[in-house]
């Protein structure tokens, strides 16, 4: 593949509704009010229990303050947006059965071929739908469920209320409450005890359409001793004007479960991306974040874990990349509230031509929460002078037999070391990579492999071009 | 083009306005070994670095040729292409960058289809383990597995001019035993080599074709290894 295809099939960008002549069969807009959160639930078919919950979240997000410290969202009018786009297409379980042209939008991603080599399970959701869902059936044969998240809110009301938003309650602050009451698509995944799902479930995310908002609720249930990996992917055209998401992750990792949740965000630049993530940490279990944050216009996100039972770990790991007029608040925030927890923060940032990131952390250690440890480290490397980064980590201990460390480093490219790459023979440009790929290799290895070549190859095209260093 | 080797011609070089170099003039030809000594501050990375094209070493008076060719405005990458290799006195860390991937890269680079075994082998060769590809370029590196990478480098880049800033620094005495037996290889090789150093225990293993002496940024003497003796037994001032 040429890096000029390479490039377009990453931004997509000449996909839009419009141009896939897709008239949505129902669309939401404008004021935020009862009647359309009412209008929303019924388009969906939602139990009462549902509409409940969405009510007290609308309550809640007319209640709640905006945060006062979000920069860069004056642009952002939730009034103006489009908050449900239904397009009226069956979900497919095949990729023949989709429309020629969104399925060769999928193709174009890469999907259908990831999926075949790769994959136990793939969604895939269009504006606010999923439009295809399948997994392996050997998978559904030992329990595993694999569902649209409306679906299941259906077909499992229980199981789905024993979780939904629990540890992400609409009242944590003012967009999830808003999540809360708009929320549409995402899937619920529920891996029963002691099974392992060895091959990854991806799901996908693409907003084909500028204003609107998507915000899909993903649930993962890992149940006593089970094993699974998941993977989210997001992309989006270059629209004139911006458009908005703000989704929801909740983790519930019970006893001795090992779940891995990686994220590649692929946004296009002109997206205000809110992201909420959060995790339930069960004794002997264990969480892995791994985020690779590359689109998006502002972003703000925070993988988050409590870990609640004796011997939880988690480690979050995150790449940001700030290039260009971008501002990329990320980070993450640990609870830690059992004994012997371990907790693991690694984040690197990249901003160059202007880009600002920003590192926001949060290691609480509750009294009685002896012998956890807890280690941050975080990294910022500035490409030029007109980038920033900022961090802002936050430690908060009251138990006094615990060890937490925090590491920050914040630099330039080194004269130094462009200067003995190009001794060996690669161009400026070539060892400015090489610094990039060297910087971030160590969370790059947390990725699976499939994912690692499509980020380096992004952060190649993204840094292959830039000028001077300070 | 034919290979005559490296030529230095009356290079007057300053860093930041302060001059490091001063009107040295020196060869180095194919096959040939020549040590390059001297005190402290005296010019000899200087010097290396020159060559190398390091960008805050301006060239005031004076050439570089390269086969009979002017190299003195090429970029560092530019030369390295032409074949010259320049060993480092101190190789940066550079975190997060495997070392097996790095010289991949360096190789393809340089046009020569090397596998993960041709680098292995060459990492054997200067006694460092194939363990050493996933390891991080010289992160938690002793100063002689830095110069032993370093040389596995050179071997992998084939050069045509070798220089070797101090290599044997940091070395235990069998690491300088065995790079300087690999250096005389090289140059049997045809591969002309410039070999800085203030050891002159390991310059009487590797028998340098000729001896040349830096002092305040000038060459002061250049002779056969009988130059050593006086400078073991008078130091420096002694070719005063």
């Amino acid at each position: 593949m040429s890096k000029t295809e390479l490039l377009e099939s990453l931004t997509l960008s000449d996909i839009s509704l419009d141009s896939l002549k897709v008239r949505p069969k129902l669309s939401l807009r404008g004021r935020i009010s009862r009647s359309l959160v009412e209008e929303l639930s019924r388009a969906k078919k939602e139990p009462p229990w549902m509409l409940k919950l969405r009510l007290r979240s609308l309550e809640l997000f007319e209640k709640l303050p905006t945060p006062n410290w979000l920069v860069g969202v004056e642009e952002l009018d939730l009034e103006e947006l489009t908050h449900y786009i239904q397009l009226g297409y069956e979900r497919a379980s095949s990729w023949d059965e989709l429309p020629e042209d969104i399925r060769k939008v999928y193709e174009r991603l890469g999907l259908p071929d990831i999926e075949k080599r790769a994959l136990a399970g793939l969604s895939a959701q269009f504006e606010s739908e999923n439009i295809y869902l399948a997994f392996k059936k050997f998978l559904e044969e030992q329990g595993v469920i694999l569902m649209d998240m409306s679906e299941a809110v259906a077909k499992y009301p229980d199981l789905v209320q024993k979780y939904f938003m629990r540890v992400f309650p609409p009242s944590d602050h003012k967009f999830a409450a808003l999540h809360g009451a708009l929320w549409s698509g995402g899937v619920f995944l529920y891996v029963p005890p002691n099974v392992r799902v060895e091959a990854p479930i991806e799901a996908f995310f693409f907003i084909a359409s500028e204003l609107e908002s998507q915000m899909e609720h993903t649930i993962v249930v890992a149940d006593e001793g089970s094993f699974v990996h998941f993977i989210e992917g997001c992309s989006a055209p270059l629209f004139k004007r911006y458009s908005f998401h703000n989704g929801m992750v909740e983790i519930y990792a019970h006893r001795n479960s090992h779940v891995k949740f990686t994220t590649v965000q692929n946004w296009s630049k002109n997206l205000v991306n809110f992201n909420n993530k959060r995790a339930l940490v069960e004794e002997g279990a264990v969480v892995e974040w791994a985020e690779g944050s590359i689109g998006s216009k502002i972003s703000y996100v925070y993988p988050s874990a409590i870990l609640k039972g004796r011997n939880a770990r988690v480690s979050i790991a995150n790449i940001t990349v700030a290039k260009g007029p971008v501002w990329k608040d990320g980070g993450a925030k640990v609870y830690h509230l059992a004994p012997n927890t371990q907790s693991e923060v690694i984040s690197k940032s990249i901003s160059s031509n202007g880009g600002v990131s920003v590192y926001r952390g949060l290691i609480k250690v509750a009294r009685g929460a002896k012998n956890s440890t807890a280690s941050v480290k975080c990294d910022s490397l500035i490409m030029d002078k007109e980038s920033k980064a900022f961090t802002y980590p936050k430690n908060e201990v009251e138990e006094e037999e615990a060890y937490v460390v925090h590491e920050a480093t914040t630099g330039r490219i080194s004269e130094d070391i462009l200067y003995y790459l190009e001794t060996r023979g690669f161009k400026e440009q070539e060892a400015r990579r090489l610094i990039v790929l060297g910087y971030v290799g160590d969370i790059l290895g947390k990725l699976p492999f499939e994912y690692q070549m499509v980020f380096r190859k992004v952060l190649e095209l993204e840094f292959e071009e830039i000028g001077g260093y300070a | 083009m034919e290979n005559t080797g490296l030529k230095i011609e009356k290079l007057t070089v300053s860093v930041a306005s302060r001059k490091v170099l001063k009107d040295v003039s020196l060869d180095v030809s194919k096959g040939e070994v020549v040590a390059l000594i001297g005190p402290n501050g005296s010019g000899k990375t200087s010097l290396a670095f020159t060559v190398m094209g390091h960008p805050n070493y301006k060239v005031e008076n004076g050439r570089i040729l390269l086969h009979g060719e002017d190299i003195t405005s090429l970029k560092p990458h530019e030369r390295a292409y032409k074949g010259i290799f320049l060993v480092f006195q101190s190789p940066p860390d550079i975190g997060g960058l495997p070392v097996g991937m790095f010289l991949q890269e360096m190789t393809a680079k340089r046009g020569i289809e090397a596998s993960i075994n041709d680098i292995s082998n060459a990492l054997l060769e200067v006694g460092l383990s194939d363990h050493y590809l996933s390891r991080n370029l010289y992160e938690g590196f002793s100063g002689g597995e830095k110069k032993r990478l370093e040389f596995a480098q050179a071997l992998l880049f084939k050069p045509q001019i070798l220089i070797l800033d101090e290599l044997d620094s940091g070395l235990d005495i069998e690491g300088v035993r065995l790079l300087t037996g690999k250096t005389r290889e090289l140059a049997g090789s045809g591969v002309g080599v410039l070999y800085i150093s203030h050891n002159i225990a390991a310059l009487r293993l590797l028998r340098p074709n000729r001896v040349v002496v830096m002092m305040n940024g000038g060459v002061v003497a250049e002779d056969g290894l009988e130059i050593l003796d006086i400078i073991e037994e008078k130091g420096y001032q002694g070719l005063v």
